[in-house]
């Protein structure tokens, strides 16, 4: 059987947080959840905030803000400046992090879109922290 | 001719001084080393947006309504430079060779008759300019309390300039800073981030296979622009940390070795006239033993 895996990387500016094998990646893309298995077309989007989860034998999961997403001969590439690792994530940041978005939302000034991405941050964090 | 006493303490002075640049360029050595890894921990991120920006390019077919910071305003009256240097002095011709080359940019624009603008970030840089060219800083950045400069800062920076941008505050925007080749050489760069200038060189005769875009490019591109000017601001500082400590150690190595050239001088010296004064008092005592 051949093999189903392709690359994923996950890039910050100050360092390559991960990179490794696997089947099958879940991304909050800024249209939806997306899900990329291999020789999937190639893409490039970017994020809202939500989980990366990249599923091997075992599951790994990444809070994240934002990022670009770029897919190509089998690589997938994740740059993004604020990417969490869930197995070893302080619980008091991400809910400082909720509460800082709460305040933010009920801002009358900001745009859709801005209120848009908060309001996926603030479902996120509450699941995280369930 | 200075006494013995005088040679003495001047000997104890450079030795002193000598322990001081030694001590110095240890420290830069161990921070180069930290500021290297990140430097180059650091270039992925940067390669893969450009080429990520590359990508998206090739598939813009409208120019004409491409986002104003990919191709510009179509002017170039106002120039921006941003100007990146090191809070701290004492690294050899660091500070100065930005400077020098910043400042020849500097003529060249006032001489074409366009306005310009300046950023600097840092003090050390701020101080050379400030005598020529402190009417044209419209404002200043100084890290000196962080220890380590993270993406944070470079992104107050990118705000700082894209809001400028939008607000159509300049044309053109040139970042100044030193690019790590190795320890002992860095070389001063002006690098044009607005418009982007991307490099095609690279680029693989028409590989470029049509991507799916979700959302629309322009949007993607509206969205990636500007993190990408942050990041060029980033790279710029994780260079210059690395530049700084390289340029630091080699001076402070320099420093410490003409210290020791002195001090073996002064040493000779010290020991010439100490003989000197013995043989002279010898020759006292025996022409007054001849005499009697």
């Amino acid at each position: 059987m051949m093999s189903e895996k392709f690359t994923v990387e996950i890039i910050s500016p100050d360092k390559t947080i991960i990179k490794t094998e696997t089947s099958e990646v879940q991304i909050p893309s800024y249209e939806g959840e997306m899900g990329i298995l291999k020789d999937h077309i190639q893409l490039i989007t970017f994020l809202r905030p939500g989980i990366i989860k990249i599923k091997n034998d075992k599951e790994k999961e990444f809070f994240v803000e934002e990022g670009t997403v770029e897919f190509s001969n089998n690589n997938l590439l994740i740059l993004t400046s604020k990417a969490k690792d869930l197995s070893n994530v302080d619980k008091k940041s991400l809910s400082n992090l909720l509460s800082e978005a709460e305040k933010r939302i009920s801002d009358n000034k900001l745009t859709d879109k801005e209120k848009y991405l908060l309001s996926y941050k603030i479902d996120t964090l509450k699941n995280i922290n369930q | 001719m200075p006494s013995l006493d005088d040679l003495k303490k001047r000997i104890k002075s450079v030795k002193s001084t000598q322990k001081i640049t030694k001590a110095m360029k240890m420290v830069a050595a161990a921070k180069l080393r930290k500021a290297q890894e990140n430097a180059e921990k650091g270039r992925p991120y940067s390669q893969k947006m450009q080429n990520i920006i590359l990508n998206l390019t090739k598939s813009i077919n409208d120019i004409g309504n491409a986002p104003k910071l990919l191709v510009g305003t179509g002017q170039d009256k106002t120039y921006l430079c941003v100007v990146l240097t090191a809070d701290r002095g004492l690294c050899g011709g660091f500070n100065s060779n930005i400077c020098k080359l910043a400042k020849t940019n500097f003529q060249k624009i006032l001489k074409e008759g366009k306005n310009l603008k300046i950023i600097s970030v840092g003090s050390k840089g701020l101080d050379q300019i400030k005598r020529e060219y402190g009417k044209y800083v419209i404002k200043k950045f100084s890290f000196k309390d962080k220890k380590q400069i993270s993406f944070k800062e470079a992104e107050i920076i990118g705000t700082e300039i894209i809001n400028l941008f939008k607000n159509n505050q300049f044309d053109k925007c040139i970042l100044f800073y030193n690019n790590f080749k190795n320890v002992i050489t860095q070389i001063p760069q002006a690098h044009q981030i607005i418009p982007a200038e991307i490099k095609s060189s690279e680029s693989k005769n028409e590989s470029s296979l049509s991507y799916e875009f979700e959302p629309e490019e322009d949007e993607i591109l509206e969205d990636l622009l500007p993190k990408n000017i942050s990041t060029q601001v980033f790279k710029a500082f994780l260079e210059n940390a690395a530049s700084e400590q390289g340029s630091r150690m080699t001076a402070m190595d320099n420093a410490t070795r003409n210290a020791g050239d002195l001090v073996d001088k002064l040493t000779i010296n010290y020991n010439r006239s100490r003989q000197a004064s013995i043989t002279k008092e010898l020759i006292e005592i025996i022409s007054g033993a001849e005499s009697l």
